[in-house]
């Protein structure tokens, strides 16, 4: 539809694009001189194992799958506002997890043969199933967008999306699971673990797509439907609510553990990560947005909304950091009653400060993310288009 | 047909970016060193056996065959513990190592110089000892 | 060669080591004579050479018995044996990027203050977590129950230390060219004890446990009730590191 100011759009388009390329390209770049140096260029340890790399890998690929959230709110509970949403949804799902899962594979020691994950599958392992879940999660988003967009295939649109959902819900168990199968670990090996992970994409995912729509609608020159910014502010102030709550939910489970009380003393009053968890993941990911969609003053406002959508994503790197990075920094308790030291320090809280090269390989993961978006955007509909009417109708009955 | 909005040189951009970075990054190419020849070209494979004779198969059937051979031995060897199969990469190189770098990954050596020609990658030498009678030394932690 | 246990008066193991020495390479004949003038047992009895082209039998169970009280403080011999066996050689700027597959821990009782030292590796769990989470089965447990990594499939994704409970296991940092070359090792892979298997093949024993002058390490086959260490295992009291987890490791501890 070529609009007054397209000129103007496409030269925007150029800009963003480019941007997006350049900042891939040089996390392509930084993950290629890891594999070449070793990791000894990052600041990755043998206690350390997984950093910053994961912790934005993680945040992309729970988020991809909570950001299909939207579209299974059209097509699987029938919310005409949620509908005409779902392209997009499915677009910045694909976006994400392709980001994600480019920084994961990047970052293997042994990325030049990343192929053997495919080739050979322990079905035991979580990471095994992560081979079929992630191609199926693309097929099935593939073909969701498919029934969506091509007008004679949207009957099918209904089971597409079922399937997607479903789809999505085992996936991201599936990310949970990674941690919660974990034996070794104080700060993991929870089985809330993975229906938290669902919590968590529900919130991120919807605090990534509002401001995605805002930024859509500003470049288009529209205005965004009052009751659609009123029904995804109360839908994300709803999942960010239920993750503090399990969030307290599973560390007072663990302080209540004789065993596991030094490791909660530890991560939420006495290390560089209680700051982090308190500040950054409750306050700035949870209170502050919370009290932003609550405030009749600001909750009304599109850009209060969006602010609050932003604390929500940067809280969501504060949580993971904290999760990933503060549990493994806490020591093994290999000789429960013992104080240990040794030369491979054991018994010692280990410290991590990310290198250069991981930091913009992280950014390059963002960088795929959004260049894969601005790209889709720009070459097919995926601007939301909503029937004013009926919308003011279902409201109606709804509210 | 909204998908021709996007100019070829957008893409043209950015895989000219993402070209540079790996060239930038990339090692030191193969084809660097040059034979006599040709300059700008990788030479013909050296196939000098140093201490020939004793091989566990015809050299054509070494050529074509080797790396199939290789891989079963060092799955069986590794994942069932069969120990002293004929191909074994470690006798390999007792044969096959140059005298005067004492490896067979050294410029010209013996697996070095066909890889390179064939421009197929080699792994082995990632994690395998190329140097043939090498004593390995420990560090205290 | 470690300090002489009880006899042992296995005439099948000591004829099986006899017949094995006859195919054995380099070593064992060394080590063969030793056996019978000395018979001690366990140490060279549980270790027979296998015959070549034969597998990893899955009736055997290869494990290490550790007399923490026996492990004198200071010394470090296990460690700079087990390291020069498998070419453990790098430093690197960072301490904790260091590979380590043996490590002293020095342990103090908090009720009490007792002090104990013990050396702590790969505890080769018939349960093995890092076996279950890897996703291509790198990790892998060898029929006579030694876990190993397959470099061949391993992509460094570090699942495994993740998983592991003993921090047994060390990632590869940089790119290696100091490798032993019967134990190949290699950047961007992930890494622990072998318990020698490349020696335990030849019918050697681990390097850590021949060059412990405490004779505070005995290695053999767990499932032979007439080896030395199921004996001694049968007779005093041991403890397995995190029995909790219920993980079944080949490693067993005294005097902790």
């Amino acid at each position: 539809m070529p609009t007054p100011n397209s000129r103007n759009e496409e030269g925007l388009f150029y800009l963003l694009a480019a941007i997006g390329g350049a900042v891939s390209a040089i996390g392509v770049a930084a993950a290629l001189y890891m594999e070449h140096s070793g990791h000894v260029v990052t600041g990755m340890n043998n206690q350390i194992v997984w950093g910053l790399p994961h912790v934005v890998a993680i945040f992309l690929i729970v988020a991809a799958s909570g950001v299909l959230n939207v579209a299974s709110m059209g097509s699987v509970f029938g919310r005409a506002l949620y509908k005409s949403r779902a392209p997009l949804s499915g677009l910045l799902g694909i976006a994400m997890m392709s980001g994600g899962l480019a920084v994961i594979m990047l970052d293997l020691g042994r990325a030049d043969r990343a192929i053997v994950a495919a080739t050979h599958v322990n079905l035991t392992s979580v990471f095994g199933w992560n081979m079929i879940l992630y191609p199926v999660f693309y097929g099935l988003v593939a073909v969701y967008l498919w029934t969506l967009m091509e007008r004679r295939m949207n009957p099918y649109s209904k089971a597409a999306g079922l399937a997607t959902f479903v789809w999505r819900v085992v996936l991201t168990s599936g990310t949970g699971s990674i941690f919660a199968f974990l034996v070794a670990r104080q700060a993991y090996g929870s089985a809330l673990l993975a229906p938290m992970f669902i919590v968590m994409s529900f919130a991120w995912g919807l605090a990534v797509f509002i401001p995605a729509q805002a930024a859509m609608y500003a470049a288009s020159g529209e205005t965004l439907p009052p009751l659609v910014h009123q029904r995804m502010k109360n839908l994300l102030a709803t999942f960010v609510a239920a993750v503090l709550y399990l969030t307290a939910v599973l560390h007072l489970a663990n302080a209540y553990f004789a065993k596991n009380i030094a490791f909660e003393y530890f991560i939420l009053f006495n290390s560089e990560f209680a700051g982090m968890f308190w500040i950054g993941q409750v306050l700035i990911g949870s209170l502050l947005p919370l009290a932003l969609l609550f405030n009749p003053a600001t909750c009304k406002r599109t850009l209060w909304v969006n602010v609050a959508a932003l604390l929500v994503i940067v809280g969501a790197y504060f949580h993971l950091y904290v999760f990933i990075i503060g549990g493994q920094a806490f020591p093994l308790d290999i000789f429960p009653g013992y104080d240990v030291k040794s030369s491979f320090f054991d018994g010692a809280v280990d410290h991590y400060t990310a290198s250069l090269p991981e930091i913009l390989l992280s950014l390059g993961g963002l960088g795929i993310a959004f260049t894969i978006t601005v790209i889709g955007a720009r070459a097919l509909n995926f601007m939301p288009h909503d029937d004013r009417a009926k919308l003011e109708a279902a409201g109606s009955i709804a509210d | 047909m909204k998908l021709l909005r996007i100019p070829v040189t957008v893409f043209a951009a950015l895989i000219a970016t993402v070209v540079a970075a790996l060239v930038a990054v990339w090692p030191a190419p193969t084809f660097a060193h040059s034979g006599e020849a040709h300059p700008q070209r990788t030479p013909v494979p050296n196939m000098k056996v140093e201490s020939p004779g004793k091989c566990i198969a015809p050299a054509e059937e070494m050529r074509r065959n080797h790396m199939e051979m290789l891989k079963h031995q060092r799955d069986r060897s590794l994942r069932q513990g069969i120990r002293g199969e004929p191909a074994s990469l470690n006798a390999c190189i007792e044969c096959h190592a140059s005298k005067k770098t004492g490896s067979v990954l050294g410029k010209g050596d013996f697996c070095e110089s066909c890889h390179s020609y064939a421009a197929v990658k080699l792994d082995c030498w990632d994690c395998h000892q190329p140097k043939a009678g090498f004593k390995a030394t420990g560090v205290k932690p | 060669m470690t300090a002489p246990q009880s006899p042992d008066s296995n005439p099948r193991r000591a004829f099986i080591a006899a017949a094995g020495a006859g195919v054995a390479g380099l070593g064992f004949t060394v080590i063969a004579p030793g056996l019978h003038l000395m018979a001690v047992g366990e140490a060279n009895a549980a270790t027979e050479a296998r015959k070549a082209g034969t597998a990893a039998s899955p009736a055997v169970r290869w494990g290490l018995l550790i007399d923490a009280g026996k492990c004198a403080p200071g010394c470090t011999k296990c460690i700079d044996a087990c390291h020069t066996e498998n070419g453990v050689s790098e430093k690197l700027p960072d301490p904790r990027q260091n590979s380590q597959w043996i490590r002293k821990i020095e342990l103090v009782d908090k009720r009490n203050g007792r002090v104990t030292q013990l050396p702590m590796m790969c505890q080769h769990c018939a349960e093995p977590p890092c076996v279950d989470v890897c996703p291509t089965g790198a990790s892998m447990k060898r029929a006579d129950g030694i876990v190993l990594v397959d470099r061949h499939t391993c992509i460094g994704c570090r699942y495994c230390m993740m998983a592991c409970p003993y921090k047994a296991r060390s990632f590869v940092h940089t790119p290696l060219t100091q490798q032993n070359p019967e134990v190949p090792r290699g950047q961007g892979c992930v890494e622990s004890c072998t318990l020698c298997v490349h020696r335990i093949d030849k019918g050697q024993q681990p390097a850590c446990v021949e060059s412990c002058p405490e004779g505070a390490m005995v290695f053999g086959d767990l499932n032979d009730p007439a080896s030395d260490i199921a004996k001694r295992i049968a007779s005093v009291p041991t403890t397995q590191v995190r029995a909790d987890l219920r993980l079944n490791p080949g490693v067993r501890y005294q005097g902790i």
